[in-house]
């Protein structure tokens, strides 16, 4: 319930934020919209801790500030390889331990692999990532674990709000 | 004040167009599918993101700069996805990605071939 209202207060400051015209016509209409989408993401049973993480609450701020800084470096390096005109790539597959207790945690940090420029997650299996790095470096960077522990240290307190939920 | 903020936001509008054209000059020279992935990587997050934050400066604090900063969320939350669904589909079709050191920086020895038409 706390989670619908929730979803239906974020529709209805996007939808306030997008629109910019503020009369009585609109604004309505934007209530009825989000009260709509509400309903039918509630009958579709999506409004749980995957549809709408709040859980991750100010966690998740500090460790996208993390993963920016990461994704500069990256991007900064990977540019140096393209420009460097012996194209020093060095491309390898490896396997990476996954230590994240839910799905959206795989999820969050598969994608943080891709979105960092070098390495991209190419399978997510039960407890592994399968990452196809552009050099061997990069490839030892990921395993050695950092983001893993930080993604892990974001969704650490899903088990004992999930025993609060139910 | 203004000339300030109009440097500013020039310089992060042309350090994101270089991010963007070195990603699509990253996707010509590299060898295969996946490393190509990487390229573009860089080009959907600190191209895109250094862009939209350039115009984020012109923006001021407006409606704009909002409607911007929700585009380069949405962006962020897409294009990892995509790009997984994609290495996901070439490798569930069983290409295989080029391994080990690559030695491209030398011109090919034979010349290229023509295909037959």
């Amino acid at each position: 319930m706390l989670r619908a209202i929730s979803l239906g207060l974020v529709l209805f400051g996007i939808w306030l934020l997008i629109s910019g015209i503020y009369t009585p016509l609109l604004i309505s209409l934007g209530a009825v919209s989000c009260l709509a989408v509400v309903g039918i993401a509630h009958r579709m049973d999506v409004v749980d801790h995957e549809g709408h993480p709040i859980h991750l609450g100010w966690r998740a701020l500090t460790y996208w500030m993390w993963l920016t800084v990461e994704i500069v470096k990256a991007n900064i390096d990977v540019a140096r390889r393209i420009l460097d005109p012996k194209l020093p790539i060095d491309p390898a597959v490896v396997t990476v331990k996954a230590s994240q207790d839910s799905e959206l945690g795989h999820v969050i940090f598969a994608n943080s692999i891709t979105l960092t420029p070098g390495t991209v997650s190419m399978r997510v299996a039960e407890n592994t990532i399968l990452v196809h790095a552009i050099a061997t470096d990069m490839a030892e960077d990921v395993q050695s674990g950092a983001m893993d522990r930080r993604v892990t240290a974001m969704e650490g307190t899903v088990q004992t709000h999930l025993k609060d939920a139910s | 004040m203004q000339i300030l903020l109009d440097t500013l936001s020039w310089l992060l509008l042309i350090g994101g167009s270089a991010f963007a054209v070195i990603g699509a000059v990253g996707l010509i020279r590299f060898p295969d599918v996946y490393s190509r992935m990487h390229a573009a990587g860089m080009t959907d997050t600190l191209g895109a993101g250094l862009i939209l934050a350039g115009l984020m400066v012109q923006g001021g604090f407006t409606l704009v700069t909002v409607k911007l900063a929700l585009i380069l969320v949405f962006l962020l939350y897409t294009s990892p996805t995509s790009t997984y669904a994609l290495a996901n589909a070439a490798y569930s079709r069983g290409l295989q990605p080029l391994l080990g050191k690559r030695d491209t920086g030398a011109p090919p020895p034979s010349a290229p071939e023509t295909e037959p038409s």
